[in-house]
């Protein structure tokens, strides 16, 4: 009796396994009425250390050292792919979110999309132009300009969204009325309304196959982990001196920093459970 | 019986006295809400009129926010603060306005007048849409130095507001978009287009002087390209030739980056301007005929200076002192006193 229970037991756990490692190869039928959760973490870091806002001090490629005290930017208009290229657009109204330093309720983007094994990610650093001119009654959550998120990061005199904002102290920015090193830089810029101006709006597209495609299905969690390098911000294909530049807002120079924030993502690892 | 008599006497008289109390109340005159109507002689509105529908109920709503000092930090600056009606909606008397704790802007207030024809609104057109103009008044520091989080949050929390909003938007609870569609209908309401010209030109019986008439010909000459009828703007940016003033303003470059746009701005209206002194995007002149010898003698020469002030190697519109004469009695002719008067945009 007992060996034969033990038997059972161990031919249906053996069983299960079989069948979950079944379900894992076998990847479902594409349904973009049927959707699952798919997390897109962002994990802000300065060079190979953990970003920790107004403490740590770091050095930029120009030998500036800097300390940053708030750092916010703008996510929008994810896309996912596959390996056969069927691509998958989160809808509009639900792609949008801000991703603010510090606050554990600011780190990722939660999106739903059809099952499957996605192999690419896209998406916009920034919000685009359509919505950037749309009604006010289209501008919710994190765009409506009275949320708690959204203070500070909208243009009040020129229309238009701050899409990154990284501000803190630097021992090279001049010193200000307070007495304080201070460094500003507020970047956005749609293109314009009637007359064309700066664009500033990014897409970034990451490869997930090396790292880890997205194996996203209703019963489990998938975390892209990305790793977003702040240290690119200043030193990339422009050295960003912040005594040259201590404040950056709507300028031409602005484009300089937008480019060099596009390199700082990199897909570390995706976790499936 | 007799208590019943008492009682009867008593209700009567009570009943009396509350007629003749009510008799004697000063009669409130009930304006009937007309809505949005454009004027004959005006063209097609620029505003998205089927995203924000006016209603009473909304323009009602909006004018009390308007001129409610509850947007601004300290609850001391309402937008009427600086658009002020008797001075056609600006901030008369100030070169550039006064906000919160005193602070200066750097610009003078322009007038709230005729804005669902603008197709951009500030001098340097920064904000193309009216529902997202009173973002930056309330968030400007020198200005209301307010959030739109705290302004919502006083709104909702506010005796009266909430069901204001019911009644207009069909929900107590205060957006953000309900809230500036209010401010963009009470704005859109602000229609001068009672002027002696408008009825001259709806034929409704004036007619121009002959002083008026001839500074109708020479306006036409030498103002329209800018300055166009009915509105009398075009609605494009500028440079006017009155040169680089004390806070360098550089106009429409701000918004656009392009250097052919420094110190450009938007050409505003010729209406009200009895009304409206200081004149130009800072204020610089108090009169008129400052206005006027500015265009003839003092035009500077700057790489952005508009080509019509700068024909045959001449800066600047030639105007004789009769020709100035004339142009300021057709001037005179735009000033719309039923606007600067007009009951339904006051404060109630
Ligand atoms: C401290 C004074 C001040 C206050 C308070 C103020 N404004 Fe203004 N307003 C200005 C100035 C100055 C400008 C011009 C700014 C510019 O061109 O950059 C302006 C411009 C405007 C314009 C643009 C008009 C046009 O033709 O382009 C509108 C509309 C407007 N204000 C509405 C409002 C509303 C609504 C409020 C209240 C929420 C308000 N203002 C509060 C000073 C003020
Ligand atoms: C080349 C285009 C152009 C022409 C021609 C022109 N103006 Fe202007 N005008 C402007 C611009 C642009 C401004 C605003 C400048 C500023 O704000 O600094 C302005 C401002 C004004 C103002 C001040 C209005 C206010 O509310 O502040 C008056 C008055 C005025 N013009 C009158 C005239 C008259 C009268 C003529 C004809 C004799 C004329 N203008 C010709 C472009 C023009």
């Amino acid at each position: 009796m007992k060996t034969i229970n033990k038997l059972f037991i161990l031919s249906i756990s053996l069983l299960s396994v079989f069948a979950s490692c079944k379900k894992e190869k076998k990847e479902p039928v594409f349904d973009d009425k049927d959707l699952a959760p798919l997390s897109i973490e962002f994990d802000n870091i300065v060079g190979g250390k953990n970003l920790i806002l107004n403490s740590e001090t770091y050095t930029n490629a120009a030998g500036e050292d800097y300390k940053i005290s708030l750092l916010e930017y703008y996510i929008s208009n994810i896309k996912v792919r596959k390996a056969d290229g069927t691509e998958y657009v989160v809808p509009q109204d639900n792609s949008y979110f801000l991703i603010k330093e510090g606050d554990e309720d600011h780190e990722e983007a939660l999106v739903n999309v059809p099952e499957g094994d996605y192999t690419s990610l896209a998406f916009t650093v920034g919000i685009d132009s359509l919505r950037s001119t749309m009604d006010v009654s289209k501008r919710t959550g994190v765009l409506d300009p009275a949320s708690p998120e959204n203070d500070g990061l909208y243009w009040g005199w020129n229309s238009g969204y701050i899409f990154f904002k990284m501000e803190g102290t630097s021992s090279a920015a001049p010193v200000d009325g307070s007495g304080q090193h201070i460094f500003r830089y507020h970047i956005g810029g749609f293109g314009g309304y009637s007359s064309p101006t700066i664009n500033n709006i990014k897409t970034i597209t990451l490869d997930l196959t090396e790292r880890g495609p997205a194996l996203v299905r209703k019963d489990k969690k998938s975390n892209i982990h990305l790793m977003v390098d702040i240290d690119k911000v200043l030193s990339g294909a422009t050295t960003v001196s912040i005594a040259a530049n201590p404040s950056v807002m709507f300028s031409d120079y602005s484009v300089n920093i937008a480019n060099n924030y596009a390199t700082m993502f990199r897909h570390d690892h995706t976790e499936n459970e | 019986m007799k208590i019943k008599s008492i009682i009867i006497f008593t209700l009567c008289v009570s009943m009396l006295i509350v007629a003749a109390c009510h008799k004697d109340a000063p009669e409130k005159v009930e304006i009937p809400f007309q809505g949005f109507e454009t004027p004959s002689n005006f063209p097609a509105p620029a505003y998205h009129f089927e995203t924000n529908e006016i209603t009473k109920a909304g323009f009602e709503l909006g004018r009390k926010l308007f001129y409610d000092p509850i947007l601004s930090r300290n609850n001391t600056i309402s937008c009427g603060s600086c658009h002020i009606q008797s001075a056609g909606f600006t901030h008369h008397g100030h070169d550039i306005s006064h906000g919160i704790d005193d602070r200066l802007g750097k610009r003078n207030a322009p007038a709230i007048m005729n804005l669902a024809w603008s197709k951009s609104f500030m001098a340097d057109g920064g904000i193309f849409d009216l529902d997202l103009q009173p973002i930056a008044p309330i968030t400007t520091f020198e200005e209301m130095d307010e959030t739109m989080q705290h302004v919502i949050e006083k709104l909702q929390q506010h005796k009266d507001y909430p069901a204001l909003f019911q009644n207009a938007f069909g929900s107590s609870t205060i957006t953000s978009a309900n809230f500036l569609k209010a401010l963009s209908q009470f704005m859109l309401m602000c229609i001068s287009s009672n002027s002696k010209y408008d009825s001259i030109m709806r034929n409704e019986g004036p007619a121009f002087t002959a002083a008026e008439q001839e500074g109708y010909s020479i306006y036409k000459q030498k103002c329209s390209q800018c300055h166009t009828e009915p509105l009398f703007s075009d609605n494009s940016f500028r440079n006017n030739g009155i040169g680089i003033g004390y806070n360098g303003d550089v106009g429409r470059y701000a918004v656009t980056l392009d250097e052919a746009d420094k110190y450009k701005f938007k050409v505003p209206s010729l209406r009200n301007l009895q009304y409206t002194s200081p004149y130009m995007h800072d204020g610089r002149f108090y009169t008129l005929d400052a206005v006027l010898d500015q265009y003839v003698n003092h035009v500077t020469a700057m790489p952005t200076l508009d080509s019509l002030l700068q024909q045959n190697n001449v800066y600047g519109i030639p105007l004789t002192m009769d020709e100035k004469t004339k142009i300021l009695a057709f001037l005179n002719t735009l000033n719309d006193k039923h606007f600067v008067t007009n009951p339904i945009l006051a404060e109630q």
